[in-house]
């Protein structure tokens, strides 16, 4: 039992802090370049045959330097045309691989820089579909770059049930926002591979497990987010001075980043926890991705409110880059389902059954 | 990162599951702060050490079998599982046994360590005194040197478990121009030695947990000195450590009440969304508790040693276990009042009883302010709050 990082694994997540911590660079291209989207690609598609765990310090990182790219849209949808396998797989995994197209899913009705995307992926009553950008939806965080998506187009065939309860799909956020495209359902019958998904049902698990690796992956960025907020706070308050001290001397001031610490320390392990189940098809993975989800955005969005208070007015404004970090906590929370959405999730999970509780390990 | 267990570890898990199953009472033991639980308790230790059961991961020359800290783990999850009685001997196992084996000589490892193991000879802490608490570097008992040891004076206070106990473990001034750390040195009392006193303090269970201590000239020879003569301080650190950090809170302790919380819940059934989303933190909580712990492992193993980050995992679970009680009361509604003595009780009123001890978690071991205070300075780096005048460090 090891509860830890390679060496390897912890060198690539340093060697991608550096390169986002560069000023005035192409910080996707910058990654790209050090082969993240290649990752999880596997080796006969062009990639590195990696998975989630490889991924964990990026991510992390990515979440400290606010990078507003859509990472985690663009490693799910890596995961899903892989799963899928046929024309799609062959067709768009070595352009991932090779960072020459962006290929997105989209988690409900609203997508971070959907502009840049070659394809998009979404879900549309449990049906598969490819979506084009649409209007574009001036987000609070500007720097995610949100478009609604629209032109929905079915790739494979809808399944039977898609409302079933206890599943992974986000409640009413995630609802057509957009009128499918006309004739869109007759048009271009995915045909699955040997050895990729078989049928609707199939598909529909594959969605609900793209919507679980998007809030595993989500609350590690998280993590990252919040754990730079409280490293930010620190700072701060030991400069600024009033009352002859730094403000940091203050207890009350400590209490509130201290309280964020043990938030954001405990959130870290169920986030990593989900992005192993995810990565090694553990039974549990649905619930450990809501779970990791749920914790991650609490303690973001309490360190985010900590990390503002104690830094007075002038985390409130843009003068400051403080807010940049406070964005993205607000919209990754809701983001992949909301706290309160993957929090009654755990709920249905562990009480709607007269099955024994089980633990993984 | 590999959450399997080897087959070795496994192994270990069905032995102990199995010795757990045929062992533990199958009525629960009376409160170990009454004589009979006292004695009920410590026989119950013997049992535990007879199969070898008793402290995992101690040398075996000292009654353990030298097992690693993930069997420590398993064992502790199989041990809460099965339901098996609070441990006795706690004080002395988890708190003064890694100073002693840290700090100790022979001698004393081989004197002290197996009866402790063995639930023979039990042990309170005694760090409190009427006016040290949270600034314990203000203790102010002392020892004064005489032929071939020290005379000890002064009252310890909060002492869980001395109203019962055989030996107290504590820091008395042997320097008596030193000021709050400096010139504290670490001893050894027996609880039977003449000038001691003793004054059990009903705890808010009704049951005589704590006592007070008092020390009229006491004798203690100079090898119940542990770790030298003015160290008392450095010695007392590592074993508050060890009591924040790892082993005094086990994952296992709190995931087994994490899941007696849901079925709770779901034999009640029909709860409203509140309640339901409470019992899901509880159990969310738990198994976060036992991820940190995974990876603290983890990188113990990896050599690293536990600092005053283990303050981090205090404010934790002493959170966690009295939400995970005031979630278990709120569901049980009018019964939650009763206690075991009543016909109506639920699970023998463990859960009322659970919360009463959960109450004192943010107290105990350093308060979660003070937790607070560590951690903001001594993992975050904050500035220092203004200490009294006389501290130099
Ligand atoms: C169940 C239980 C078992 C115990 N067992 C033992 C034992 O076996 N042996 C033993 O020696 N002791 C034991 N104790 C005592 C325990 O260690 C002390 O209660 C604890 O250290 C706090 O000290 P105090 O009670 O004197 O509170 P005080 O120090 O008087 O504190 C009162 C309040 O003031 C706050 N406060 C104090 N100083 C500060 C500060 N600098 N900054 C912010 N807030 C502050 C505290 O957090 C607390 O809220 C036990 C206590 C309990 C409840």
């Amino acid at each position: 039992m090891r509860f830890g990082l390679t060496a390897e694994q912890r060198q690539f997540g340093t060697v991608a802090a550096e390169l986002l911590a560069k000023p005035d660079t192409d910080r996707w291209a910058a990654l790209t370049d050090l082969g993240v989207p290649a990752v999880l690609v596997p080796e006969e598609h062009g990639g590195l045959g990696g998975d989630e765990i490889d991924l964990l310090p990026v991510l992390e990182e990515a979440g400290r330097a606010a990078l507003p790219d859509p990472l985690v849209e663009s490693l799910v949808a890596t995961r899903l045309l892989t799963a899928l396998g046929g024309s799609l797989a062959t067709e768009w995994l070595p352009q991932i691989a090779s960072g020459e197209s962006l290929v997105l899913f989209a988690d409900g009705p609203y997508l971070p820089h959907a502009d840049r995307a070659a394809l998009i992926l979404t879900e549309r009553n449990g049906t598969l579909c490819t979506a084009t950008p649409g209007a574009p939806q001036p987000s609070t965080d500007p720097a995610r770059r949100l478009y609604s998506t629209t032109a929905i187009t079915p790739v494979t065939a809808p399944s039977p049930n898609t409302t079933e309860p206890g599943t992974s799909r986000p409640p009413a956020d995630a609802a057509p926002m957009t009128a499918t495209a006309p004739g869109a359902a007759e048009s271009g019958a995915f045909r699955p591979s040997a050895g990729g998904a078989s049928g609707a049902a199939d598909v529909r698990s594959l969605l609900v497990e793209a919507r679980d690796r998007g809030a595993a992956l989500t609350a590690v960025y998280l993590v990252g987010v919040a754990r730079r907020m409280i490293d930010m706070a620190v700072e701060y308050t030991r400069e600024r001075t009033q009352f002859g001290r730094p403000v940091g001397s203050f207890q009350a001031v400590k209490h509130h980043l201290a309280n964020a610490l043990v938030a954001v320390e405990f959130a870290r392990p169920p986030a990593y926890r989900a992005a192993y189940s995810l990565a090694r098809g553990s039974r549990t993975a649905s619930r450990d991705a809501s779970m990791a989800k749920a914790m991650a955005s609490e303690a973001a969005l309490q360190t985010a409110r900590a990390a503002l208070q104690v830094h007075g007015a002038i985390g409130y404004t843009l003068e400051y880059d403080l807010h940049h970090w406070l964005r993205r906590a607000w919209t990754l929370s809701t983001a992949w389902g909301t706290p309160t959405h993957h929090h009654r999730q755990v709920a249905s999970l562990l009480l709607d059954s007269e099955e024994p509780l089980e633990r993984l390990p | 990162m590999d959450l399997a267990y080897t087959p070795a570890e496994e192994a270990f898990r069905r032995e102990a599951r199995a010795w757990l199953a045929a062992n533990v009472p199958a009525e629960p033991l009376p409160s170990l702060d009454t004589p009979e639980g006292f004695a009920a308790h410590r026989e119950w230790e013997r049992r535990l050490y007879d199969a070898r059961l008793s402290v995992v991961t101690w040398p075996e020359e000292y009654g353990g079998r030298g097992a690693s800290l993930a069997e420590w783990l398993i064992f502790e999850e199989e041990y809460y599982l099965a339901g098996a009685p609070g441990r006795v001997g706690q004080n002395g196992i988890f708190l003064l046994a890694p100073s002693l084996l840290e700090f100790g000589t022979e001698e004393q490892r081989r004197r002290h360590l197996p009866p402790m193991a063995s639930g023979e000879e039990v042990w309170a802490q005694g760090w409190s005194e009427p006016e040290a608490g949270s600034d314990l570097a203000a203790v102010r008992s002392r020892a004064v040197r005489t032929d071939g040891g020290w005379l000890l004076s002064g009252q310890k206070t909060w002492s869980s478990r001395a109203a019962y106990a055989h030996w107290l473990f504590g820091l008395f001034r042997t320097d008596p121009e030193s000021a709050r750390h400096h010139g504290l040195t670490y001893f050894l009392v027996p609880l039977d030695a003449p000038g001691v006193t003793v004054r059990g303090i009903r705890q808010l269970d009704g049951e005589p947990g704590f006592a007070e201590v008092f020390f009229d000239e006491v004798f203690v020879p100079d090898d119940q000195v542990l770790g030298g003569v003015g160290e008392g301080w450095r010695v007392a650190m590592s074993t508050t450590g060890s009591e924040r950090g790892l082993t005094l809170r086990s994952p296992g302790r709190f995931m087994a009440a994490a899941d007696r919380l849901v079925s709770l819940a779901r034999r009640i059934g029909d709860l409203g969304e509140a309640e339901r989303l409470e019992v899901a933190r509880a159990w969310m909580n738990a198994d976060a508790y036992r991820l940190f712990t995974f990876q603290t492992l983890t990188r113990v193993r990896d050599g690293a040693t536990i600092g005053p980050e283990s303050s981090i995992n205090k404010v934790f679970w002493s959170e966690m276990d009295l939400h995970l009680h005031e979630t278990a009361l709120r569901l049980l509604g009018p019964r939650a009042e009763l206690t075991g003595a009543a016909p109506d009780a639920v699970a023998g009123g463990r859960w009322l009883d659970g919360f009463l001890f959960a109450l004192s978690g943010p107290i105990y071991g350093g308060t979660n302010e003070i937790q607070r205070n560590i951690i903001a300075e001594r993992v975050l780096g904050m500035p220092r709050e203004p200490r009294p005048a006389k501290e130099s460090q």
